[in-house]
């Protein structure tokens, strides 16, 4: 029998890794949304910022929420330098090019990161408390993440919805011709689009790196976790896809109660596929 | 059918189909167990790869998790030798069956999806059937089944099984390759090209897309599937891991798109370098550690700069080999 506190706490917690799945799943739907990209890269880049902020925490001893702002600096140049040599020239070729020319960003990275850190299992190692409510418990850590997602995907709406290059990014993703015949520089914006996507997907991965132990090979999982996240909230959403994390992240950890553990990548994969057929524009799509 | 038959005589098939039986006939005259090791590869990745050929060269449909048939058809036929003992050829054609009926089945919802849809829908089935083998106890989950080693007495010994799943797996890699010329010498072919230029146009023009595209997906799964059967008889034991690999799916994807998507030779050409690429890449002291970010530099440099692949490149430039390779 599942009692109440179990129940409480377990959607707490869903709901707030739920917040940080949404987060990376925004940057791929992002970039999906602009460019029609499947950035298969997505994991790579998420297991790059769990790296960046771990390096920057234990050999120059930043603190991770602090230098969580400088991997979205490092990510969106890293996203420009990657579309520029990578995604430029195929941006307009059938989507097995674009497939393919993300997929070898991700081999590039994920390789030289196994050079470089090998696999073994890295952890930060620092406490934020908890907060207690009877015999509820939650990290402090969780919560922190939680608050710091929900605030990147507000900055990120402020700057589509109110902001010239964040307008212009709307508009290409709208109609690119139309918008090009309005004077916006359409591959800068594609580059822009790019970049911000890749800096959500490494602030994701940051802020994933203090809550769960991770290897270079980590961004795998949560790329794939982003895939279904997206299209539960409709691919192209940002909105959808914070909808879709706090979905997946509360099936993960309530589900769990009634189920085996082993079995919710069943059930998750299941959903992505009847989805997309019964109705590939999301949960919250219209027609 | 009988034209289509005629087309087996056509030089740029038979030169292919010579070199794959004479690369499959040097193991066993020269008795070298290496050789035979390397040219098994070879021709796996021959048979997976002119398979994909068929769904993503010919049709365009970008099947990204296509891996999960060679799964399906190693499970089932290893738990048809593993649970009743019956032989390998009747276990390899019921894997293969198994894996059309579930593309069959399976294309009626994800070939309506199109493009990159299309594409996040097989990884999402890879990932889904993987899953679930993990859990279904009687495959022994995650853990996978073992073969006792007693099952190759019935072939006469581990020697004999291993070399005839070497000659069965050439035998595959001839039909697979030859299948591909006769789709696209056939209006069957002919009309999957028109899916893959523009299948909007081909509907009006009045060819029946979706019976099309179902038997190209059946076709492309069938073959993987007893690639599977084979390989995993071979290897002893099967596991989810292994078995729905995404990784592999991408290995076959990288040796269309290398050989030439859409052509014949390409796969067989893609193949072949591949396997050569992977093993200076692995043994290479300066690359072993390296090798997987060379491996995306070349692919990133191949899409960038040469995205009709070798065979694509070759056939555009050198007008007279037309005839010849296709």
């Amino acid at each position: 029998m599942i009692n109440a506190d179990v129940l409480i706490d377990s959607v707490i917690s869903g709901l707030l890794l739920g917040l940080v799945y949404g987060l990376a799943a925004i940057g791929l739907n992002l970039i999906w949304g602009v460019m029609k990209v499947i950035n298969l890269s997505h994991g790579a880049f998420i297991a790059l910022g769990m790296f960046s902020v771990w390096i920057l925490y234990t050999s120059f001893g930043i603190f991770p929420y602090i230098g969580i702002v400088l991997v979205l600096g490092l990510g969106l140049i890293l996203g420009i330098i990657t579309y520029f040599g990578a995604l430029h020239r195929v941006i307009d070729a059938p989507e097995l090019s674009t497939l393919l020319a993300t997929f070898s960003v991700s081999l590039i990275i994920i390789g030289l990161g196994t050079f470089i850190f090998k696999t073994n299992p890295k952890a930060l190692d620092f406490s934020m408390g908890s907060i207690e409510a009877g015999s509820i418990v939650i990290l402090g850590t969780k919560v922190a993440t939680g608050i710091i997602a929900i605030i990147f995907t507000a900055l990120l709406y402020a700057f589509l919805y109110r902001t010239r290059p964040g307008k212009a990014i709307r508009a290409v993703s709208m109609n690119r011709t139309a918008a090009e015949l309005m004077g916006i520089n359409s591959s800068l914006i594609l580059a822009l689009s790019f970049g911000i996507g890749i800096s959500l997907a490494m602030v994701a991965g940051a802020l994933i790196a203090t809550i769960f132990p991770f290897t270079i090979l980590s961004g795998g999982g949560y790329e794939l976790k982003s895939f279904v996240i997206c299209v539960l909230g409709g691919l192209g959403s940002p909105i959808g896809a914070l909808v879709g994390g706090i979905t997946l992240g509360l099936i993960e950890s309530v589900v769990t109660l009634g189920i085996q553990t082993s079995f919710v990548p069943v059930l998750e994969f299941a959903l992505l596929v009847v989805i997309l057929i019964v109705k590939p524009s999301g949960l919250l799509g219209g027609k | 059918m009988k034209d289509s038959l005629k087309n087996l005589y056509d030089i740029s098939l038979i030169w292919l189909l010579v070199v794959i039986a004479l690369m499959a006939a040097i193991p066993p005259l020269t008795n070298s167990i290496t050789m035979r090791e390397d040219i098994f590869l070879i021709l796996q990745y021959i048979a997976l790869a002119a398979s994909l050929n068929i769904i993503l060269g010919f049709t365009g449909y970008v099947s990204f998790g296509h891996i999960v048939y060679y799964g399906i058809g190693g499970y089932v036929a290893f738990a048809l030798m593993y649970f009743y003992n019956i032989h390998l050829i009747p276990a390899m054609i019921a894997g293969g069956i198994v894996c059309a009926i579930i593309a069959l089945l399976l294309g009626e919802a994800v070939l309506r999806l199109r493009g990159a849809y299309f594409a996040i829908a097989t990884i999402g089935v890879n990932e889904a059937v993987k899953a679930l083998v993990n859990n279904l106890e009687f495959l022994g989950g995650s853990a996978g089944l073992f073969f006792n080693f007693q099952i190759y007495q019935n072939y006469g010994g581990a020697g004999n099984a291993i070399w005839l799943a070497y000659y069965l797996m050439a035998l595959l890699a001839i039909v697979v390759i030859a299948t591909n010329f006769l789709i696209k010498k056939s209006k069957f072919g002919l009309g999957l090209m028109s899916i893959r230029e523009d299948e909007d146009a081909a509907i009006v023009l009045g060819i029946d897309t979706k019976k099309y595209k179902s038997l190209a997906y059946m076709l492309s799964a069938f073959f993987p599937g007893m690639v599977g059967a084979i390989f995993f008889f071979k290897n002893g034991n099967i596991e989810p891991v292994n078995a729905f690999h995404l990784l592999k799916s991408i290995e076959m994807i990288f040796m269309v798109v290398l050989g030439g998507f859409g052509t014949v030779t390409g796969p067989f050409v893609g193949s072949l370098l591949y396997e050569r690429i992977r093993g200076i890449l692995l043994v290479n002291p300066l690359f072993k550690d390296l090798h997987m970010a060379v491996a995306g530099i070349i692919l990133l440099l191949l899409i960038l700069f040469m995205p009709s692949g070798i065979i694509g490149y070759v056939r555009d430039k050198v007008s007279v080999l037309r005839r010849y390779i296709e």
